[in-house]
């Protein structure tokens, strides 16, 4: 009974966070600018839904991407002696410790057109390649920023597979190929969720990378939500439309794959 | 069984970050027999088995596999199949589709598949668990369906990793009953792995005794027993009293200060050598009967015998005897010539 007590201010904090706010997005969302009701908001959305398409591709190819480069790289941490170990994975945090903004502010520099790649380039005579401002510079930023997210979830999955239950599947007749298939896949799967999880949903949602290395053509659905609050195209009610269209795709996006999991485990046992 | 060799290790050598673990091998292991591979932990013995298994490469030498040399051979190319220490069973496959899973690799139809599973799970009389989750069973139950997963790819040899180290004595007895009928039914060579002696004796045909990387002996477990080739061998298998003595000559050793027959021959004359004798080997007599006298300092009771310390001048006796003694007590101690083993001083005490 006393034990509540403790989770008051948790509560507290849900409350005003996260209940009042979703609220207030759902009362935007069905209201004009005179708080009448109306549905127009919401229909206004499928205006946009290219750039919502937009978005989720590009979130997904980027959640893809680091989940090629990271099951391989995790898996080999993994099996590295432990004081490695410690090394590599501080390496994938390091990044995470410098502000957000100065990392991808960084990455500016480096595609601009007079950029310290297309410099390289320009030694050999080659370029200057078009790389600032193209979708290819979106998808660059998510993976870097967001590829820690993948690598953590799969490395301490993959650390609890015991070493030996890969040599019992070699010592059975399974090649390389068919280890992967047949043991680690299964036993990582929790770490894939999660590491999908963790990339894919602010990838869709990002702004800041969008803006600074996408360029005005390549504006996700982030970018517009952010415009309709702050941006000249002030209008909240329009924002929290699309912002509450977003939030129902993304959990659909995620129930249909929490699905898939279960279906796995279920197949599994 | 005849000398048809089924693997041989010809001057093996590892080395693991610049450390030797294993100073050249030789061994010839035939078909269809139970070796055993015996030593404290540090000694090589794993090593040596994944040499076979293919999970690590000779540094130096050669293995051959029914006469084929198989070095840099993947393990899953070889004919050899493996029951890991601690089982490591798949936690994601029931009973079933972990015994399964060699099968299902080689592509064979669900019918034959099932007839095979379910052979081999009768074997480890595991019938009636197949759809239990791995997580769902003892670790005897886990140490039949590693049995079961390996054997039922009927392998030519099965390399077996400490495997019944993780269980409690009496199951380990029942286990180790089991495993040797196993290899009679299936008429599979079995290389295992152990630290325990007894387990060594129990089951082998033939044992290999290991320390720091070097074979010590080959032979039956009555030939390591009875006629270890050195102190450490003696001491490790089974327990012994290793003293100093000295050769006289043939037939005739020196040792706490009395001259004894033995049934040794082949040393020099007046040559350096240690004696063994086991303790179940003293007779207690008189001490006006007995060649050597002293003094009885401790009694343990073992179950089917009393473990005593005897002091003799300053050296110590084990003897093991089913007679109990008193502490203080004077007592003689006799040895028959057939009981007293000679070896070569070792290298390492000179």
């Amino acid at each position: 009974m006393n034990q509540k007590i403790f989770s008051a201010p948790y509560l507290l904090w849900m409350l005003l966070f996260t209940i009042i706010p979703l609220g207030l997005v759902v009362f935007f969302a069905f209201t004009d600018s005179n708080g009448a009701f109306t549905l127009e908001n919401i229909s206004k959305v499928g205006d946009y839904a290219s750039t919502l398409f937009k978005s989720v591709w590009l979130a997904a190819v980027s959640t893809v991407i680091c989940l090629l480069i990271s099951y391989p790289f995790a898996y080999i941490i993994s099996r590295k002696k432990d004081h490695q170990k410690r090394i590599m994975v501080m390496l994938v945090m390091l990044p995470m410790w410098m502000n957000f903004l100065l990392r991808t502010y960084a990455w500016m520099t480096l595609l601009e057109k007079n950029g310290l790649i297309n410099k390289f380039f320009g030694l050999f005579g080659l370029g200057p390649f078009e790389m600032i401002n193209t979708q290819g510079a979106v998808v660059l930023g998510m993976v870097y920023n967001y590829i820690p997210f993948m690598i953590l979830p799969l490395y301490s999955v993959m650390l609890k597979i015991d070493p030996r239950v890969v040599e019992a599947a070699q010592d059975l007749g399974a090649t390389p190929s068919q280890v992967l298939m047949k043991v680690l896949l299964p036993l990582s799967w929790p770490g894939i969720s999660t590491g999908i999880t963790m990339v894919f949903v602010p990838a869709v949602s990002t702004f800041i990378i969008s803006r600074m290395l996408g360029g005005g053509a390549n504006l996700l659905i982030g970018d517009l939500i952010d415009l309709q609050f702050v941006g000249n195209s002030y209008n909240p009610n329009l924002g929290a439309a699309i912002s509450l269209v977003l939030m129902v795709i993304m959990l659909l996006c995620m129930s249909i794959f929490n699905q898939f999991e279960e279906n796995e485990e279920a197949a599994l046992l | 069984m005849g000398d048809n060799f089924i693997i041989n290790l010809k001057n093996i050598v590892v080395d693991f970050d610049g450390e030797r673990v294993l100073k050249g091998i030789n061994l010839d292991i035939r078909d269809k027999e139970f070796v055993t591979f015996l030593g404290p932990s540090g000694c090589g013995k794993t090593t040596t088995l994944r040499i076979i298994g293919g999970f690590v490469e000779p540094t130096e030498g050669d293995i051959y596999f029914e006469g084929k040399k198989i070095n840099g051979m993947p393990p899953h190319k070889r004919q050899v199949n493996t029951v890991f220490q601690r089982y490591a069973l798949f936690p994601h496959l029931n009973v079933y589709e972990n015994v399964a899973f060699g099968l299902r690799l080689k592509k064979m139809s669900e019918k034959e598949i099932k007839m095979k599973v379910s052979e081999a799970i009768d074997l480890v009389n595991m019938r009636g668990y197949e759809s239990r989750s791995i997580h769902y069973l003892s670790g005897g139950q886990m140490q039949r369906v590693a049995i079961a997963r390996a054997i039922v790819n009927r392998p030519k040899a099965l390399l077996l990793d400490e495997p019944l180290g993780a269980l409690d004595l009496k199951l380990r007895k029942e286990m180790q009953i089991e495993l040797k009928k196993i290899q009679q039914s299936a008429e599979i060579t079995f290389i295992y792995v152990t630290h325990d002696q007894e387990e060594a004796l129990t089951m082998s045909d033939t044992v290999v005794v290991m320390k720091d990387g070097i074979i010590q002996q080959i032979g039956t477990p009555q030939d390591v027993y009875n006629e270890p080739t050195n102190a450490f061998v003696a001491d490790f298998i089974g327990e012994s009293n290793i003293i100093d003595g000295l050769m006289h000559r043939d037939y005739e050793v020196e040792f706490a200060g009395k001259i004894f027959k033995c049934v040794d021959k082949g040393f020099d004359e007046m040559e350096r050598v240690e004696v063994v004798i086991r303790p179940e080997d003293i007779k207690i007599s008189s001490v006006e009967d007995g060649a050597i006298s002293g003094m009885v300092e401790s009694v343990i009771f073992k179950g089917v015998h009393y473990e005593m310390i005897v002091d003799s001048f300053g050296s110590k006796w084990m003897i093991h005897s089913t007679m109990c003694e008193q502490v203080g007590t004077m007592i003689g101690m006799n040895i028959n010539p057939e009981d007293i083993h000679i070896m070569k001083k070792s290298d390492s005490e000179e």
